[in-house]
């Protein structure tokens, strides 16, 4: 992985909250880092194909566009499957996040973690079970975790 | 909400022109003026409907963070999330229906400072925290796909 120079979380720090809505955001965002903006968007490209920056835009509040089931789907996979039941659900184009974690045998035995994002509950068990038939004998259990309520959410928080 | 709405939201979660006027590029795609698509971002913003428009960093490239659970007994349920939420390193805590009832991400410079934090509300709560973060990460290239119907 990249390392990250000061320079470039500087601009992670600047850009955090948002792009600035005015006519040259890029402009803002150098102006605050105290560089020429064609090195901070030179930077975003750059850490752009290093996968520093997965993507550029419009980030979407699922909850208040009516999400309001968000459900974390964990499945227990051999470890010799997580690669490829990770693909599979990565595929089906409704997953918002999937990850890898340990297994905390006996307290926790799921291993690959799924969110799913649904406007009620019958929808979000409708995508559960696409991922159970997307993983196939690859999935030796599951279960969805329902969030009852959002007790502080924030975006990801970096301090120079 | 009307259809330009949700083409900016559909067709802009990814691939935000790196250009000086990106908010003109998309006006241009929308045909609609720069001026108008800052003004419906900013609307979409405030309405909460977009968190934000930015980069989405990839987890675990800046500094260090992992996904903590813990079992709360029901009645001790508002003291510990309380306690939880206020490290600014905690920044998302969400009640869930399980045994292991509270979940929440610690993000921080570095590892040792995940291991503080997580030492420190186990301390305090008196209540086990289990530790999981990502091994690894199936990337998802394209956005969330909405459905408008």
């Amino acid at each position: 992985m990249t390392q990250l120079d000061s320079i470039d979380r500087a601009i992670i720090v600047a850009t955090q909250d948002g792009l600035p809505l005015v006519p040259r955001p890029y402009d803002a965002v150098a102006e605050q880092v105290g560089i020429a903006a064609a090195e901070v968007t030179a930077r975003m490209v750059a850490m752009i194909e290093a996968g520093v920056i997965r993507r550029i835009g419009a980030v979407p509040n699922h909850y208040a566009l009516g999400y309001r089931w968000n459900g974390m789907s964990v499945w227990d996979v051999a470890d010799g499957d997580v690669a490829a039941a990770g693909a599979a659900m990565t595929a089906l184009g409704f997953v918002s996040h999937c990850y890898q974690r340990p297994r905390l045998l006996p307290h926790w035995p799921y291993s690959l973690f799924a969110m799913v994002h649904a406007r009620n509950q019958d929808d979000a068990e409708l995508l559960v079970r696409r991922i159970a038939q997307a993983l196939g004998p690859m999935n030796r259990g599951h279960r969805v975790l329902y969030s009852t309520r959002i007790l502080k959410k924030t975006g990801l928080r970096l301090t120079t | 909400m009307d259809a330009i709405d949700r083409r900016l939201l559909d067709e802009f979660q990814h691939d935000l022109p790196l250009v000086p006027d990106p908010y003109a590029a998309i006006g241009r795609e929308l045909g609609i003026g720069a001026a108008e698509v800052i003004t419906r971002l900013d609307r979409l913003c405030r309405a909460g409907c977009v968190s934000r428009v930015g980069a989405v960093i990839k987890p675990g490239c800046a500094g260090a963070s992992t996904l903590a659970a813990m079992a709360v007994p029901g009645d001790r349920l508002e003291q510990v999330a309380a306690l939880v939420s206020e490290y600014p390193e905690v920044n998302h805590n969400y009640q869930r229906e399980h045994r292991l009832n509270l979940w929440f991400v610690v993000t921080a410079a570095s590892r040792e400072d995940v291991d503080r934090v997580l030492a420190d509300i186990r301390r305090r709560s008196g209540i086990e925290v289990l530790d999981l973060p990502m091994l690894e990460d199936f990337h998802i290239n394209l956005g969330f796909g909405l459905q408008w119907t």
